[in-house]
C-alpha cells in the first residue's frame, strides 16, 4: 500500500487499524450474547437454555409452568434491568470519554475531570449520611446524587468561564480543584456521621455498583445515553476538527467556543444520570475511549462507534464478575473495572504501536 | 476572490493590537505580511480566517463581510494554516486531509467518495500520496506542512491564509511550500518572517509595525534600506544574485537605541 518515504527521520510503519464496520457488529453480536449471559449467571444459578426460556416467555407473553415463578422474577426483576443498565452505563461513560478527551484536548480526562463524580458524591452520601430529601423514598440518592452533580458542573462551568470562552486547560484544572473540594466535603460527612457503617457505605458508592437497578432507573438511563450518543454521533467531524486545536477548527467552520459549551452540557447531563444510578464508576471512560483509538484509529466517527459498545461490554461484564465472584457479597464495580481492565489495556498498548503525545 | 481588509482593528483584553488595516489583495495573487515579532501579523491573519472578530472595520472576500457568514460558508471560501500544533491524538495523513471536506459535508454522512478522490488528488499535488496511511504525528516538520496544505486545497478556497509556512523547514521544504501554494489557485496571504523569500515569492508585501500598516506595495519598492532600518532595526546591503540575477537583501544588526 504505501511505501516509506526517503530520509525524514525514523519511519514508523503504518497504524495497523481494524476496519470499524465490521468490528463495530461483532461487539454488538457479542453485547447481545452477553446480556444473556448476564441474566444467565448469578449467585442463583439459572443456566442459559432456561434463561433465554425465560426471556422469551416474557416476551412473548408466553405461559410458565408452575416452578418457574421465582426464577421468572429473577430474570425480569432483577437481573435483567441489572444487566441492562450495566450496558446503558458502560456505553454512556465510554462515550462521555471519548467527548471529554476532545473537549479539553487531553488524553488523560475522564468524564469525572470535571467535578461530575465527587459532586454527585457529595450529594450522594447527604443521603446516605446524613438523610438527607428522606421524603423522596427510594429516588432520594439518584435525586440528589443528580441534583449536586449538575450543580458542581455548573460551579466548574462558571469558575473555568473567561471572556474568551471555555479553554481546556482551565477547564481540566478548575474541575481537578473543585473536585479536591467536594471529595473534602464528603470526607467531612463520613467523618460526622453517627453511624459506624457510614464509610463503608461511602466507600460502596464512590467505587460504584448497579445493585439498584429496577425498571423504574433504566428508562431515564437509556434515553438520556441514546440522546448523548446521537448528538456526538452527529458531531464526530466537529470534534476531529477540535482535537486539532482551536485555530484549525476555526478555519474549518467550527466555533469551538460553541461546541465546547454544547459538549459540556451533553456530558453534564449524560455523567449526572450515570453517576446518579451507578455512583462513581471509574476506569471506564478513561481507557475504553483509548482502546477504542487503538482498534480504528483516532477519527471521531469511528471512536464513537465502537468506544459505547466496548464500554457497554466491559462493564457487562464487570458486572457479572462482581456479583458471581464471591457470591453471595457483592464487590465494588470500581475494584472489578480496575482488575479486568488493566491488565488488558497495557497489554493492547503494548502489542499495538499506539502513540499519542507525538511518541 | 479580491480580498479587501477595511480599516480592520482587533483588540484582545481590551488592548488594541491592530489599528486600522486597510489591505487588498486580487485575485490569484500572493500577498505578504511581514514585520518584526509582535507587530500583529497573526493577530491580524486570525481575522482573516475567524478565529478573531474585529473591534471595528470588515474584512471582505468579493464584497461579502467574512463575519457576517455563518463559520461553514466562510470556511468553504477560507482556508488557513494556522501557527498551532496540537499533538494528542494520533489521525492518520487521510483523516487529517478528510478534514478539509467538513465545511462541505452535509448532516450525518462521513466523506463520501467524491471527497476521498478530492483528498487522494490534493495528496497527489503536494506529492504526498504516499503518506496517506501514515500517523500524522509520525510525519516530519515538512511532510507536516505538506498535508495541512492538501487540507486547505481539498476545502476548495478562494482565499488561502498561512502563518509563517516556513516556520521549521530546512531551506529546500521552505522554497517548495511556497513554490506549492503560488501554484494552488486560491489568492493568498502569508505571513513571512524571511524578507528574502517574501520578495522572491509575494506579488505584494504589507508591512506591520506595532499593529499599523507603514509600507505596502510590490517588495521591490517595499524593502527598501531606510524602511527596513526604521521598522526592524536592521542595515541591509541589497546585492544581485550572481546566478539568477534576483537582489538579495544581506542585513545586519543596528545597535539598538535605549527607547527600543
Amino acid at each position: 500500500m504505501s511505501t516509506a518515504p526517503v530520509g525524514g527521520g525514523a519511519v514508523s510503519p503504518p497504524a495497523r487499524r481494524i476496519p470499524a464496520a465490521p468490528l463495530a457488529v461483532g461487539l454488538a453480536a457479542a453485547l447481545l450474547l452477553s446480556l444473556v449471559c448476564g441474566v444467565a449467571l448469578g449467585a442463583a444459578g439459572i443456566g442459559l437454555p432456561r434463561a433465554l426460556r425465560l426471556l422469551a416467555a416474557g416476551l412473548t407473553g408466553g405461559r410458565l409452568e408452575a416452578g418457574e415463578a421465582a426464577a421468572y422474577a429473577i430474570v425480569w426483576e432483577i437481573r435483567l434491568p441489572r444487566t441492562v443498565l450495566a450496558a446503558v452505563v458502560g456505553a454512556g461513560l465510554a462515550a462521555t470519554g471519548v467527548a471529554v478527551q476532545a473537549l479539553v484536548r487531553n488524553a488523560l480526562a475522564d468524564p469525572f475531570v470535571l467535578g461530575v463524580s465527587s459532586g454527585a458524591a457529595v450529594g450522594a452520601n447527604a443521603v446516605l449520611l446524613l438523610g438527607a430529601f428522606a421524603s423522596l423514598g427510594v429516588w432520594a440518592i439518584s435525586v440528589s446524587a443528580f441534583g449536586s452533580a449538575l450543580l458542581a458542573m455548573v460551579l466548574v462551568y462558571l469558575a473555568a468561564r473567561t471572556a474568551y470562552g471555555l479553554t481546556p486547560l482551565r477547564l481540566v484544572l478548575t474541575g481537578t480543584a473543585l473536585s479536591y473540594g467536594f471529595s473534602a466535603l464528603t470526607a467531612l460527612m463520613v467523618f460526622a456521621a453517627a453511624r459506624g457503617e457510614a464509610a463503608r457505605d461511602a466507600m460502596m458508592w464512590l467505587l460504584g455498583s448497579l445493585g439498584g437497578a429496577t425498571w423504574g432507573s433504566v428508562p431515564i438511563a437509556a434515553a438520556t445515553v441514546l440522546a448523548g450518543l446521537a448528538y456526538l454521533a452527529c458531531a464526530a467531524g466537529r470534534l476531529d476538527a477540535l482535537a486539532m486545536g482551536d485555530e484549525t477548527a476555526a478555519s474549518l467552520g467550527v466555533d469551538p467556543d460553541r461546541l465546547r459549551r454544547e459538549l459540556f452540557v451533553v456530558t453534564a447531563a449524560v455523567t449526572g444520570t450515570v453517576v446518579a444510578v451507578s455512583g462513581a464508576i471509574g476506569f471506564v471512560g478513561l481507557m475504553v475511549p483509548h482502546v477504542a483509538r487503538m482498534l480504528v484509529g483516532a477519527g471521531h466517527r469511528r471512536v464513537l462507534l465502537v468506544a459505547p459498545l466496548a464500554g457497554a461490554l466491559l462493564l457487562v461484564w464487570v458486572d457479572i464478575v462482581s456479583r458471581t465472584l464471591l457470591a453471595p457479597a457483592e464487590l465494588p464495580v470500581g475494584v472489578v473495572t480496575a482488575v479486568l481492565g488493566v491488565p488488558c489495556f497495557l497489554l493492547l498498548m503494548r502489542r499495538r504501536g499506539y502513540s499519542f503525545g507525538g511518541r | 476572490m479580491d480580498l479587501t481588509l477595511d480599516s480592520v482593528s482587533v483588540e484582545l483584553a481590551g488592548a488594541r493590537l491592530v489599528h486600522d488595516v486597510a489591505l487588498d489583495a486580487a485575485a490569484g495573487q500572493v500577498v505578504g505580511l511581514v514585520g518584526p515579532n509582535g507587530s500583529g501579523k497573526s493577530t491580524l491573519l486570525r481575522c482573516v480566517y475567524r478565529a478573531l472578530r474585529p473591534a471595528t472595520g470588515a474584512v471582505r472576500l468579493d464584497g461579502d463581510d467574512l463575519h457576517a457568514l455563518t463559520a461553514r460558508e466562510a470556511a468553504r471560501r477560507v482556508a488557513a494554516l494556522p501557527q498551532e500544533h496540537s499533538a494528542e491524538f494520533d489521525f492518520t495523513v487521510a483523516e487529517v486531509v478528510a478534514m478539509g471536506r467538513l465545511p462541505h459535508r452535509r448532516g450525518l454522512g462521513g466523506p463520501g467518495a467524491g471527497d476521498h478522490a478530492r483528498c487522494a488528488g490534493a495528496l497527489r499535488r503536494v506529492g504526498a500520496e504516499h503518506l496517506a496511511g501514515r500517523g500524522f504525528l509520525s510525519l516530519s516538520g515538512g511532510e507536516k506542512q505538506r498535508v495541512l496544505i492538501a487540507r486547505a486545497l481539498v476545502q476548495e478556497p478562494r482565499l488561502l491564509v498561512l502563518d509563517e509556512p516556513t516556520n521549521h523547514l530546512d531551506i529546500a521544504h521552505q522554497l517548495d511550500v511556497l513554490a506549492l501554494v503560488r501554484q494552488a489557485g486560491p489568492t493568498v496571504l502569508t505571513a513571512l518572517h524571511d524578507l528574502n523569500l517574501a520578495a522572491g515569492h509575494c506579488d505584494l508585501l504589507y508591512v506591520l509595525r506595532a499593529g499599523r500598516i507603514v509600507a505596502s506595495g510590490p517588495p521591490a519598492e517595499v524593502l527598501r534600506t531606510d524602511l527596513l532600518a526604521e521598522v526592524f532595526g536592521v542595515r541591509a546591503t541589497p546585492v544581485r544574485h550572481p546566478v539568477t540575477g534576483a537582489v538579495q537583501l544581506l542585513f545586519d544588526r543596528i545597535r539598538p537605541t535605549p527607547e527600543d
